[in-house]
C-alpha cells in the first residue's frame, strides 16, 4: 500500500523531531570525530608539537618500529589472557548461579553487580594495597616468617592480567548468565537418560546451545582490554604498556597527536575485525548492548 | 548412595568456587574500606597504625574532593537525562518511522559500544580542540550523553519489541493528539526500559574514567580526582568517601528491589 503525499508530510515533522537529535548527536560526536581522527592520522605536526596539515605517511611507518610491534604483540597476549581467564572463571561461576535452585539467586546476581558501583581506579588500586611490598599479603608472610624479604608481586604482566581480568569480568558473567538461564533443563535431562556421559552433553548440549553467551562476553571483554590505560599502569608500574598507554602518552604528555591518531587507527582496524567475526560466528549485536 | 554422595561432592566443590570468585570480586573493596578507617598519615597511607573515624570528618573539610564530588553528581544527572530524552525518542522515532540514512544511524549506535572508550575519548578531544570549545564541564557532558545515548536506546528497543501499535492507533482513533498519545500511552509503556537505561547511563557516568581523561580540562570529576591521588597514594578520606558511596548504592539497591533479601518463592 502506497501512503499518499499528505500522509508523508505528516509524519516528517514528528520524525524529524524524534530522530532528528539522536542522529546530530551520532554524527556530530561519533562520526565526525573518528574521521577526524583518520585524518589526523596522515598530518605531520611541526616544532612545536602543533598539528600541520601537510599529508605524510611518516606515522604509520612509525607503527612498524620493533618497540612498538612488541608493545602490540604484548596487548593482545595481555587481551587474550584476560580473555580466556575471564571464560575460565565466569563460564563455571555464570552456570552455577544461573541454574541454582537457591532461593537467593537474585542476591547472587546481584552480588556480581554490586562490586562495580564502586570506582574502578580506586579497586584497581585496592589491588595494589594488597599485593604491594609493603601490603597485606607481604606483611602477612613476613610476620608469618614465611619470607624474610617482601615478595615483589606487582608490575609484572601477571598482574595487569589480574587486573584486567578483575575490571572485566562481569561483561562475561552476565551474557553468560542470560546464555545459561535459558538453557532448557529437559535436554540436559534427556541427554542423560539417553546415557550421553556429563562431558558428552557439556559439548554436545550445553556448549553449543550457550557458545553465543561466550562470543558476546569475549567481544566485551577482549576489546576494551586493549585500551585500559589505567590498569597497566596501575598494577604494570610502566613494565607493561599496552597500545592503550602508547595512545594515552600521544595525546597527553607525548603531545604528537597525529601518531596517536594512528595508532588508534590500529584499534579501530581490530575492533571491527572483531565485530565482524563476531557476526560471522553469528552473533547477534543487540546483546552487547546490555 | 554412591550418586548421591557424589551429587554432594559436586554442590560442596560449586560453593567453594563460587565463594572464591565473590572474594576475589570483593577483595579489593574491602581493602578501601579498611583502609579508610586506618589511622595513618604518612604517604602513600599502606600500613595500618589503628583504627579511626577521623578520615569521615576529614572528608567534609577536603574542597577538593567535594567539588570533584559534586562535579560528577552534576555530570551525571545532566547526562543522564538528556541521553534518556535523546535515547527514547530516538529509539521510538527509529521503530515508527522509515527514513534514509537509518541503517546509518543505527550502525554509529554500536560504535560507543564496542569501540575501546580511549578512542572515542581521544576522537573527542581532537575534535573539541579543533572546533575551539574550551574543556570543561561542557565538553565532559557532551562525552558522557555520547556514550550514554545507545545503551538508552538498546533498553527501549528491548522493550519495544513486544509493544502493540495498535493501542496508539487506538488512542488517535478516540481523538488524542500526537503528543497526548506519545505522552500517556507510548511512554508509560515503555517505562521500564526507559528506566532501565537510564539507570545504566547514571552507572556508566559516575563511573567513567578514560572518556573524562581525555576532555576535562580543568572541571575534575571524581574519577578523575582519585585518578590524581594514586600517583601519591590513595588518600583515605577518598577511600572514606567510596565506602559511603558503596553504602549508599548498596542501601538504593536494596530499596528498590525490596525483594532482594526475602527468600523467593520456590516453584
Amino acid at each position: 500500500m502506497k501512503k499518499s503525499k499528505h500522509e508523508i508530510k505528516a509524519n516528517t515533522i514528528p520524525a524529524f523531531i524524534m530522530v532528528g537529535p539522536v542522529t546530530l548527536c551520532m554524527v556530530l560526536l561519533v562520526a565526525i570525530p573518528l574521521i577526524y581522527v583518520a585524518v589526523m592520522s596522515f598530518c605531520s605536526i611541526d616544532d612545536y608539537y602543533n598539528v600541520v596539515f601537510k599529508f605524510t605517511f611518516a606515522n604509520y611507518e612509525r607503527l612498524v618500529s620493533l618497540d612498538y610491534l612488541k608493545i602490540y604483540a604484548r596487548s593482545l597476549v595481555i587481551a587474550l589472557m584476560t580473555t580466556v581467564m575471564c571464560i575460565i572463571i565466569g563460564y563455571p561461576f555464570a552456570y552455577i548461579i544461573a541454574r541454582t535452585k537457591s532461593r537467593r539467586k537474585k542476591l547472587l546476581y546481584m552480588l556480581v553487580i554490586i562490586p562495580f558501583w564502586t570506582n574502578s581506579l580506586i579497586r584497581i588500586y585496592g589491588w595494589r594495597t594488597f599485593l604491594g611490598t609493603n601490603g597485606w599479603i607481604n606483611n602477612l608472610l613476613q610476620s608469618l616468617h614465611i619470607v624474610n624479604e617482601p615478595v615483589d608481586f606487582l608490575f609484572h604482566q601477571g598482574t595487569t592480567v589480574l587486573g584486567m581480568v578483575y575490571c572485566l569480568i562481569p561483561f562475561m558473567i552476565l551474557p553468560l548468565y542470560t546464555a545459561i538461564e535459558k538453557l532448557d533443563g529437559s535436554l540436559l535431562e534427556a541427554s542423560s537418560d539417553l546415557g550421553a556421559k556429563p562431558a558428552a552433553t557439556f559439548f554436545k548440549i550445553i556448549f553449543p546451545l550457550t557458545s553465543s553467551g561466550i562470543f558476546s562476553g569475549s567481544i566485551m571483554v577482549f576489546i576494551p582490554c586493549l585500551g585500559y590505560f589505567f590498569v597497566s599502569d596501575i598494577l604494570g608500574g610502566g613494565n607493561t604498556d599496552m597500545i592503550g598507554n602508547l595512545i594515552e602518552r600521544q595525546f597527553q604528555s607525548g603531545n604528537n597527536w597525529p601518531l596517536g591518531a594512528a595508532l588508534s587507527i590500529i584499534l579501530i582496524v581490530v575492533t571491527l575485525l572483531l565485530v565482524k567475526l563476531y557476526q560471522k560466528l553469528g552473533g547477534d549485536m543487540e546483546s552487547l548492548g546490555v | 548412595m554412591k550418586r548421591q554422595r557424589k551429587a554432594k561432592v559436586k554442590s560442596g566443590l560449586s560453593i567453594v568456587f563460587c565463594t572464591l570468585v565473590y572474594l576475589f570480586l570483593f577483595l579489593p573493596i574491602s581493602v578501601i574500606v579498611v583502609n579508610s578507617f586506618n589511622a595513618t598519615t604518612s604517604k602513600p597511607y599502606l600500613s595500618w597504625k589503628g583504627f579511626t573515624f577521623d578520615w569521615y570528618g576529614e572528608l567534609f573539610q577536603n574542597g577538593d574532593l567535594l567539588s570533584a564530588f559534586g562535579n560528577t553528581m552534576i555530570i551525571a544527572v545532566i547526562s543522564t537525562i538528556l541521553a534518556t530524552v535523546i535515547g527514547t525518542l530516538g529509539a521510538v522515532g527509529m521503530y515508527k518511522y522509515k527514513f534514509k540514512g537509518k541503517g546509518i544511524i543505527d550502525g554509529l549506535l554500536y560504535i560507543p559500544v564496542v569501540i575501546p572508550e580511549i578512542v572515542l575519548g581521544i576522537s573527542l578531544l581532537t575534535i573539541f580542540s579543533k572546533v575551539n570549545i574550551p574543556r570543561g564541564m561542557l565538553t565532559l557532558i557532551l562525552a558522557h550523553v555520547t556514550f550514554c545515548i545507545p545503551f538508552v536506546i538498546f533498553n527501549v528497543r528491548a522493550r519495544l519489541a513486544g509493544y502493540d501499535n495498535s493501542i496508539e492507533e487506538a488512542s488517535m482513533d478516540l481523538g488524542a493528539n500526537r503528543l497526548i498519545t506519545f505522552f500517556r500511552i507510548t511512554l508509560p509503556t515503555l517505562a521500564p526500559g526507559i528506566a532501565g537505561g537510564a539507570l545504566l547511563a547514571f552507572t556508566l557516568s559516575i563511573d567513567d574514567v578514560i572518556i573524562s581523561y581525555f576532555v576535562y580540562g580543568q572541571t575534575k570529576t571524581y574519577p578523575l580526582k582519585v585518578m590524581e591521588s594514586i600517583k601519591s597514594g590513595v588518600a583515605p578520606d577518598v577511600n572514606a568517601l567510596s565506602t559511603l558511596i558503596l553504602i549508599a548504592t548498596v542501601v538504593l539497591v536494596v530499596l528498590t528491589q525490596s525483594d532482594l533479601l526475602k527468600k523467593h518463592k520456590k516453584d
